[in-house]
Formats: C-alpha cells, structure tokens, sequence
C-alpha cells in the first residue's frame, strides 16, 4: 500500500516538468562545479606530489563536490517537497486518501518513500561525476562510500524536513519558503559567535554533522542524529495529518 | 441489532470552536435503502457526510459502519464505504483508466481483479469511452461520473454521495437516478442534495437536517402521507361567514386568500368535505370550487426548517 501511494507521488512528479527540470539543472550546476574542482586539482597536483601527508584526488574532488551537492540540494529539495501534502489538500484530493483504507503513517510513509526514490536518482546522477574519474585515476572508496553515504542521509533529513512543512498548510509556496528557513536556519545555526553555549545550537546545525562523512569519517552518532531528525519529523507529520480530522 | 444494519449513527456532534455544526444526530441506515439527507446550506450535510466517512472525528457519539466502529476499527470500517465528496476528488494528471486502477489499489483490490473492477465501474457510470482521456480535461459532468465510478470500485457496502448531481445536465442526472436505484440493490447508498424533487423521485428515506439538528427522519411513504395534507381550498361566489365553517368538526382555522376563495385547515383524518358542501348549499353560498392541496416537499421543508430557528435560538 505504501508503495502504492509512493509509486504515485513519482509519477506525478516525472509527468510534470518540474522533475525533469530539477534534475537538469542540478546536473548542469553540479558538472560546471566539477570540471571547477577538478581543473583545481590538475593545476595544484605537482604542489601536492612534493608534501609530506600528499592529498589525493579524492580527498581534493569527491569532498569538494559533495560538498557543493548538500548546498544545492538544500536549495532544491523544498521545491520537490513543497506540493507533497499541500497540493493534495488544496486540490481536495486528500479526501480520497482518508476515506480509503489507510492509516495516516501509511500516507506519510508512502510519500516519503516516493520522495527518497527522486532524491536517489538525483544523488546517483551526483555521484557518478567523481565516479567518472575512475576512467584516468584511482579513488578512495572508503571516502567516497562516506561522502555518498552522508549526503543520501542529509538529503533525507531535508525530505522529512520539507515533508513536514507540506503539511502545515495548504499552499505549496509557503511549504517551500518555510522549509528554506528551516533548513538554511539549520545551516547558518553554527556560525554565530564562539563560546561554549554556541555548541548546543551549533550541534543541531544540518550541515555541521555532515562534515565528518565528507572527511571519510562515519560516526554512527551522526548517522544515528539524522535518523532521529527523520524519525521526528515524520511522526510529527502524521500527527498533523492526525489533527486534520480531529481539529476545527 | 440486525445485520442488515450498515450506517449507525449514535448521538453524534461535531463542534468547530463553539459552533455545534452537526448537534446530537442519530439515525441508521439498512441495507436496500436510499437515505436522502437535505437541507438548506450549511446545515451540517457535508459535515455529518465526513464524519461518517473518516474524514472528520465527531466530538463526541459513535459511528458504526457494518458492524465496525469508525474510531476502533477504522480500516475495516473505512474499507466498506465510497464516498464521493463535494467536488470529485480527481488527480488531474491521470487518465480515467490510470485514476480508477489508482483507486483500486488504495481500497486493496488485488491485482488480478482491478481490471475487472475498473471495467465494471466505468460501465456503471457511463465512462467506458473516456478511458483514455485526462480527468483534467474532462467535462464537469464526466468527472461526476469518474468521482462516483472511485466511489463504487470496490463495491462498498455504504455508498455516500454528497451532491451527486450538482452541476450536470437533466440527462445526466436522470443518469445518475438510475444509477443510484441501481446502487440501492446491492449497497446502502447515502445521498445528500437540495434538489427535492430528486429526494422524491430516488430515495426511500428522507432526513431533514437544519441548524446541525435532525428535524425530519421518515420513510418516502410517511413523507407522502404526511404531505396528504389537510388542507382544502374553497372558491365561493362572493365572501361568506368563515366562522360557520370554523364551527365545522375537525376544522382547525380557515384563511381567506381572496374574494370568496378560503383555505381551511383540518385535523389529519377528520375530512370537512361533506359537512362542507352541505353547508354551502343550506347557506346559498354558491361553491365554485373545492380542492384538497396537497403539500409540495418543498413546503415541507420549509415549514421544517423555518419552524425550527426560534427554537435553536430559544435553546442555544
């Protein structure tokens, strides 16, 4: 039933233009950094052969591009997430999900599953561009499996982020501009100031647990903060749904 | 309580902050019937409709749909109804075909009969050559139809149709009359409407709903009874003494309409006629005409419904 629902939330998205151009762009963005990252490479590379720890391809291209890949998806994933629920609900369609035979948790689930299916192929296409350089060099898979890892777990969080808004309301551009602020807020929330309360806030910052991965570092405690990041805000995203029949 | 028993509807309410939308509502639906639920805008139609369906939690009573309670067992309460709400719930994007196979899938049809299930429907509702068009691109008509052919794919017990004919053309609607009728054989169907002609002409059981309050609940035959009403008008020659009449047995009170022409209100069961027109004769009154009136529904309705706003304010 879940993948029912998911496997209509993907081709809604894919019969619509919005998909296609998502996908286009970020590809486009990504390859213009990419060739970026990697004419760096080229021309630091004597520099590099002649240091003591010599950083490689990998640590240089892969981390870079991930890197870059988190910032732009932060800026797309709203706009995939934004008509999840509220569309539905401007649409009156969401009448036929709660009549049918379905728990709340299954609706959500089924979108968020959908979600996940684009967001992978987004972050395959992502990550086949340093896959690429396999065809002239080597890479570190160990750095790459973490860096891959890492990201497919902070555009998941963005997801069950940008689910969570869709709900609140019945306009999908309010779904997206609340979902930029939360998830820009999560990035900027480790740039204020110093001092040792900073770290509280800091150490709910998005992108500050993703670091490590992008270093070839998997903490499970930054695995298990997503998780957890997911798992709240999916809860609470069939709880809203919840009060829909119940409210008034 | 029977098994033929499908929609019970205990004490429900429902308020929206302090306003009582629909205020202690009960009633039952058995298999076989048409239930046509009216009321003037507002009323709490739609209201007890979502409620009944899942889409809304009553404040407080019960709901039981084929022995299931909505709020213990909602899937398998909810997997014995189609409901076709106000405006059709259509995924825009998708063909006819692709929607009904959707809605199959979501009311657990296992796959090897959702084309059997989809072709029924559509030959139900009279879809069976749109197939393969846009439900956005449909006529306001035919996505009716689409919305009441999600309704009945998989074969509900309880079939809910607020406004089933809003929007269409006579034809169409003489459709979808038959249709209903059709339904009734196999399903309960629940309607909700404000034509009242169409109350008379498909449902067995009429309910009255004013101010979130039920004020009529009756079977079509009680209504026509009822509706037999005791009133008989008169057409004299010139104006006569009204209070002879009125001294008449069972004649409640009279009202002149015109020159010479009456009406005269009787109790139920003690017809005046005779006495009547024997009195117009010793008295040389020179009677024109004397007709019984029959009620309309729609007097009905509104003696119902206007009657009763003094006293949702007396109460409230």
């Amino acid at each position: 039933m879940i993948f029912t629902l998911a496997w209509r939330e993907i081709r809604s998205m894919f019969m619509s233009p919005l998909a296609w151009v998502i996908l286009g762009v970020v590809q486009a963005l990504m390859g213009w950094l990419f060739l970026n990252h990697v004419n760096n490479y080229m021309s630091v590379q004597s520099q590099l052969l002649g240091m003591q720890t010599p950083i490689g391809l990998t640590d240089i291209v892969v981390a870079s591009v991930f890197g870059n890949a988190a910032i732009i998806l932060l800026l797309v994933v709203p706009l995939i997430t934004m008509r999840l629920v509220s569309e539905e609900r401007r649409n009156r369609t969401l009448t036929l999900l709660y009549s049918a035979p379905l728990s709340m948790t299954e609706i959500i689930l089924g979108k968020y599953l959908g979600i996940l299916f684009f967001l992978l192929i987004v972050l395959l296409l992502v990550a086949l561009m340093p896959l690429s350089l396999l065809a002239g060099g080597n890479l570190d898979f160990g750095t790459f499996g973490a860096g891959f890892i890492g990201l497919a777990l902070l555009l998941a969080s963005f997801a069950a982020v940008g689910l969570f808004m869709s709900t609140l309301t019945q306009n999908p551009t309010i779904a997206a501009v609340s979902t930029f602020g939360m998830l820009l807020l999560s990035w900027v929330l480790d740039t204020g100031g110093q001092g040792a309360s900073d770290n509280v806030l800091a150490y709910f910052s998005l992108l500050n647990h993703y670091e490590p991965f992008l270093k070839g570092v998997f903490d499970s405690a930054d695995a298990v903060f997503y998780i957890l990041l997911i798992v709240t805000f999916l809860v609470l995203s069939t709880r809203r749904l919840d009060a829909d029949r119940l409210g008034g | 309580m029977s098994n033929n028993l499908l929609v019970e509807v205990d004490s429900v309410s429902r308020y929206f902050g302090d306003l009582a939308a629909v205020n202690d509502v009960s009633f039952t639906v058995s298999k076989g019937t048409v239930l046509g639920f009216l009321g003037p805008n507002g009323a709490g139609k739609t209201t007890t409709m979502q409620m009944i369906t899942g889409n809304l939690a009553p404040t407080s009573g019960r709901i039981t749909i084929a022995g299931h309670d909505l709020l213990d067992e909602p899937r398998a309460a909810k997997a014995c109804i189609g409901y076709l709400p106000e405006q059709p719930p259509l995924y825009l994007e998708y063909t006819v075909d692709e929607y009904l196979d959707f809605c199959a899938a979501l009311n657990r049809i296992p796959k090897k009969q959702r084309l059997g299930a989809r072709q029924q429907a559509k030959a139900r509702c009279g879809l069976a050559d749109v197939g393969k068009r846009l439900t956005g691109n449909l006529s306001k008509g035919y996505r009716q139809r689409v919305g009441i052919a999600q309704a009945i794919i998989h074969q509900p017990q309880v079939v809910i149709l607020d406004e089933p004919t809003a929007g269409l053309d006579p034809i169409q609607i003489r459709e979808i009359r038959t249709l209903v009728r059709e339904l009734s054989q196999q399903h309960a169907v629940i309607l909700s409407t404000h034509i009242l002609p169409e109350v008379q002409s498909s449902c067995d059981h009429v309910q009255i709903i004013d101010r979130g309050k039920l004020v009529l609940n009756d079977s079509i035959d009680g209504l026509t009874q009822r509706m037999q009403s005791s009133t008989l008008s008169l057409r004299f020659k010139s104006s006569v003494d009204s209070s002879q009449i009125e001294q008449l047995d069972g004649v409640r009170s009279t009202r002149q309409l015109g020159d010479g022409h009456y009406q005269v209100y009787y109790q139920a069961g003690q017809d005046p006629t005779d006495a009547l027109v024997k009195l117009a004769v010793d008295n040389h009154w020179g009677l024109r005409e004397l007709m019984p009136e029959k009620a309309s529904l729609e007097d009905m309705f509104l003696e119902l419904t206007e009657h009763n706003k003094p006293q949702a304010e007396a109460r409230t």
